[in-house]
């Protein structure tokens, strides 16, 4: 874009109007700079809803400091009418509403951007190739807002209106996004709304519009569904049914318990009033693990949800589960270690100490969402995995994915029956007269449980977690505990067979290829795109579901003569699990494309390294 | 079911109990804890208060840690569900599965190590929820399985074989709980078959959590001149501060006491635990009366022995969350799964 027509500087008013060469439509993005605890929240939703009513496909970030209130905070919202998702570096508008970032976020700005902030601030005087839109917003939030308390949160809603009006947003689309926010809250549906009339109407007096940024009604949403990935595999595990639930708090997982908690409390309570699940925050993830695994143990399905820091707590439960061979559902929310590391910022940096998380030798089955509806589907899944190969099934998001809203196609009932596994009832062990616990007696490494309870004499086994035989008794003989440890790595095996097999997102019998999982997808397939219309060049790309990993997983590095595998992290954890597992031959194929500094991956980091490690 | 019925008259056979079961039904595998140790002779208080109350086998879970206490689920009850978990996270486990079965029993042995070190943290946070289960301590001051450590609940001055003094102070496992809304605390002693099996059988009748603190000497480690949880030092320092006598729902309560000495304690089930008292100022329903009567006898170097709180009424762990009838467990897929319809619904709502 041609900087110097937009670069207005002080004389912006009589110069500037659209350029119709230069009108950028459905195909920009918007920041708004707020502060933490301001109550911006529901304003950007009701934006970004508003988009999404005008059929145009749009995305949320929400990047946000780990604190209460008073730090800054950046929302994103990322029109596209290509349906691109993945968090696009540039920033088109920006929404300046924070004195401590200003100048900063405006200096931070490309020449042609707009950016619209609170007079007081003068921002003008940092740039003057950016569009300047200033609003007085405490004098319009006080005509329109008598409660002075209230102040503070409905001026939110006025930059709803002024962004609303230059972009061109229909009211009516603005009105039906507040009216899903504010739901049934009539009065606090008027204020708000009154606030983005305001804020509209000061924007039509005062603003003339000189950026090229528009949106225009297009047909690209009907149909489709906003939410989060936290809630999507909360519903996915009250599908499942789920009756278990142990759980203590931690960014950025809370808000799939919250979630489960409103979807149980709605959906699982029975006619005489009672509920058909148990909710049950614990001290601690050593607890809540614990409380998954005894009510595996005892038939329940159950589940947790958690983070980094939480993972590591319980990674000596996870070795029991693994050995004792009990089902439970661990959902871990993927942020940046190490350590604590930036609770509010997402990475795929667990995939490695999850895979082989616990002492001794131990590995775990492992889903990986790439998105919301996935979310949904693995939530769903990881249940009957669960049960079926009798062990724990950990399902690895992100903060990116979990807390971000997302556009999705509506997700598919379940209609298939819970798969509940191996489980010998009373009357089979009449028929069997007995039952050894850890007997392979399918070939398939996975042997069949008896529930406590299981009203016969025969029913009973000791779970442990030291050595023990097919028989379930203590064993410390070498043959025995052989024995046990090969039916396990053969369970693993029968897992392969399981678990959601990878998707070819792009076969062209190109000779390079890109393997990623999760999120990555989104910047993916972008970059891919690019790639094409920029170098004309052609790029499979293999998106893997689940460790273990599938045959089909070897096949697609068998025929490319190089693959680069593009995860959010520093040490290429995908790269080194998938070398684990390729003959050497394929496996200095593999090169990375890493990402690790707390934003989600975008497409043009990806596109600038693979060309230059391609010499384009 | 394949259960022994009772003996027919006039047939000898071995002596049944009310569900007509012998006692052999309730006994497990042989011990491989050292002859002689406490904890064998709980095991056997744990089958006889069993066969006693007549409780089906296949009803009751048994769980445990890691530790000497840990391994004697193995030796009693072999016909119920066994979890040998990891150490000190019992009370997680057995949560998580009453969550799973609230229909069934479940018992929990612990050791002073699994529980009063590693496991604290559970195990207070058990003790608040009052979740319904028997919780007992084996209680031998010592880490018997790495060769004889101190534990948390050794006494000051108690002395180690090798000559090491414990010079840091006790945790009282049972002032703890009571403080921490237990509704049924005791503790006993190994040695003390009588007490023993009468708080057995009370705690199988109570619905909330029992936490029973059993002293029970390491004659291995720690059953020597200079330990206070020796079998010598606790023949000399045990001071019951009650008699316990427990009448279950199904016998008929007969008068064992003097009526002026006692107090009943009707528990859930109609149940009846009677103590005679032997402190004229004990009651066992004050919270306050009894820590402090714990307190003191710390101050004045007794080991006190007895039911100290209980509290029959309190609402469970399983009455809070408001559970259905049926375990969670074992819902059918009808009462967990929600409809298509239900799908519909939520989906229309994020359109």
């Amino acid at each position: 874009m041609a900087t110097g027509d937009l670069a207005l500087g002080h004389e912006q008013s009589k110069s500037a109007v659209v350029d119709a060469r230069a009108r950028v439509v459905n195909d920009f993005s918007i920041q708004v700079a707020t502060v933490n605890g301001s109550g911006s929240q529901s304003a950007n939703s009701v934006l970004l809803k508003s988009i999404f009513d005008m059929g145009v496909p749009v995305s949320g970030k929400n990047l946000f400091p780990s604190n209460i209130a008073g730090l800054p905070t950046w929302y994103t919202i990322r029109a596209s009418k290509d349906g691109y998702v993945a968090r696009r570096k540039r920033i088109d508008v920006l929404i300046a509403m924070n004195a401590e970032t200003a100048r900063e976020d405006i200096l931070g700005l490309h020449p042609g951007s707009a950016a619209i902030y609170d007079e007081a601030l003068n921002l003008r005087q940092y740039r003057d190739d950016v569009v300047c839109y200033p609003v007085p917003f405490d004098k319009i939030t006080a005509a329109v807002c008598p409660e002075a308390k209230l102040r503070k949160l409905v001026r939110n809603m006025v930059y709803v209106g002024v962004a609303a009006h230059l972009l061109q947003i229909d009211m009516a689309s603005v009105e039906a996004a507040l009216h899903k926010q504010f739901a049934k809250k009539q009065k606090a549906m008027d204020l708000n709304m009154g606030a983005v009339r305001a804020g509209a109407e000061y924007a039509a007096e005062h603003l003339p519009k000189q950026d090229p940024f528009l949106i225009e009604r297009m047909n690209a949403t009907a149909g489709k569904i906003i939410i989060d990935g936290n809630s999507a595999a909360a519903l996915g595990a009250v599908f499942a049914g789920v009756t278990v639930v142990a759980w203590y708090p931690i960014t950025p997982s809370t808000s799939t318990i919250e979630a489960t908690i409103d979807y149980l409390k709605k959906f699982r309570i029975n006619a005489e009033g009672k509920a058909t699940f148990a909710v049950v925050q614990a001290e601690d993830e050593l607890a809540a693990i614990g409380m998954v695994l005894g009510a595996g143990w005892a038939g329940a399905r159950s589940m947790t949800a958690t983070s980094g820091p939480g993972i590591s707590l319980m990674a000596e439960f996870s070795g029991l589960g693994y050995f004792a061979e009990i089902p439970g559902v661990i959902f871990d929310v993927q942020r940046t270690g190490p350590s604590t590391g930036m609770p509010t910022r997402t990475s795929q940096a667990d995939l490695l100490s999850t895979a082989f998380l616990s002492h001794g030798d131990t590995k775990h089955v492992i889903l990986l969402p790439g998105s919301v509806k996935e979310c949904f589907e693995f939530g769903y899944a990881a249940f009957d995995l669960a049960e079926r190969l009798q062990t724990p099934v950990f399902v690895l998001s992100d903060l990116d994915l979990g807390m971000n809203n997302w556009m999705s196609d509506p997700f598919d009932y379940p209609s298939k029956p819970l798969d509940r596994g191996k489980v010998l009832t009373a009357e089979d062990l009449n028929r069997l007269g007995g039952f050894a616990r850890y007997a392979d007696v399918d070939g398939d490494g996975i042997g069949y449980r008896t529930l406590p309870g299981t009203d016969h004499p025969k029913a009973a086994y000791f779970t442990r977690g030291s050595g023990h035989n097919s028989k379930a008794a203590y064993t410390e003989k070498p043959d025995e505990y052989v024995e046990v440890m090969e039916r396990l790595a053969r369970k693993f095996k029968t897992a392969q067979t399981l678990v959601p097999a990878p998707v070819l997102e792009r076969s062209t019998g190109a000779k390079i290829g890109v393997i990623a999982f999760g999120t990555s997808d989104f910047a993916v397939n972008e970059a891919l795109d690019e790639l094409k219309k920029q170098h004309k060049l052609d790029v499979d790309y293999l998106r893997v579901r689940a460790y273990p990993f599938n045959d089909a997983v070897h096949e697609f590095v068998a025929s490319h003569q190089r693959i680069y595998v593009v995860e959010q992290n520093r040490d290429a954890q995908l790269a080194s699990l998938l070398k684990l597992d390729l003959a050497a031959d394929q496996a200095v194929k593999l090169r990375s494309i890493l990402h690790y500094n707390g934003l989600p991956i975008d497409a043009e980091s990806i596109l600038s390294e693979l060309a230059v490690k391609e010499g384009l | 079911m394949a259960t022994a019925t009772a003996t027919p008259t006039g047939t000898p056979g071995p002596k049944v109990n009310r569900i007509g079961l012998p006692v052999i039904e309730y006994r497990g595998g042989k011990t491989t804890l050292c002859a002689g140790c406490g904890h064998n002779a709980i095991s056997e208080r744990i089958v006889d208060a069993l066969f006693e109350m007549g409780v089906q086998p296949e009803r009751v879970m048994k769980l445990s840690g890691i530790g000497c206490s840990s391994k004697s689920p193995a030796y009693f009850l072999s016909r119920a569900h066994s979890f040998n978990s990891v150490h000190g996270r019992m009370p997680s486990v057995a949560t998580g599965a009453v969550l799973a079965n609230h229909t069934m029993m479940a018992l929990g042995v612990s050791g002073d190590g699994d529980t009063a070190s590693i496991g604290m943290g559970q195990f207070v946070h058990m003790m608040r929820r009052n979740l319904p289960m028997i919780y007992i301590i084996e209680d031998n001051g010592v880490y018997g399985l790495t060769k004889g450590q101190f534990s948390a609940t050794a006494d000051i001055g108690s002395k180690l074989k090798t000559g090491v003094i414990n010079d840091l102070p006790p945790i009282d496992t049972c002032a703890m709980a009571i403080q921490l809304g237990a509704t049924f605390v005791g503790r006993s002693f190994s040695g003390d078959k009588k007490q023993l099996l009468a708080m057995l059988k009370a705690a199988i009748a109570h619905k909330g959590t029992v936490m029973l603190d059993v002293i029970s000497p390491c004659v291995t480690f720690n059953d020597h001149e200079g330990s206070t949880k020796s079998y010598k030092f606790m023949q000399e320092h045990d001071e019951p501060i009650n008699e316990l006598g427990f009448v279950p729902s199904f016998e008929e309560i007969d008068v064992e006491y003097d009526a002026g000495t006692t107090t009943d304690v009707k528990m859930h089930d109609g149940s009846s635990l009677r103590l005679r008292k032997l402190r004229e100022d004990f009651d066992p329903t004050n919270k306050v009366a009894s820590v402090h009567t714990l307190m003191e006898a710390h101050e004045n170097g007794e080991v006190l022995t007895g039911v100290f709180y209980v509290e029959p009424e309190k609402p469970s762990f399983i009455d809070l969350l408001n559970l259905v009838d049926q375990p969670l467990g074992s819902q059918p897929e009808s009462a967990t799964k929600p409809s298509a319809e239900v799908l519909q619904k939520v989906m229309a709502s994020l359109q």
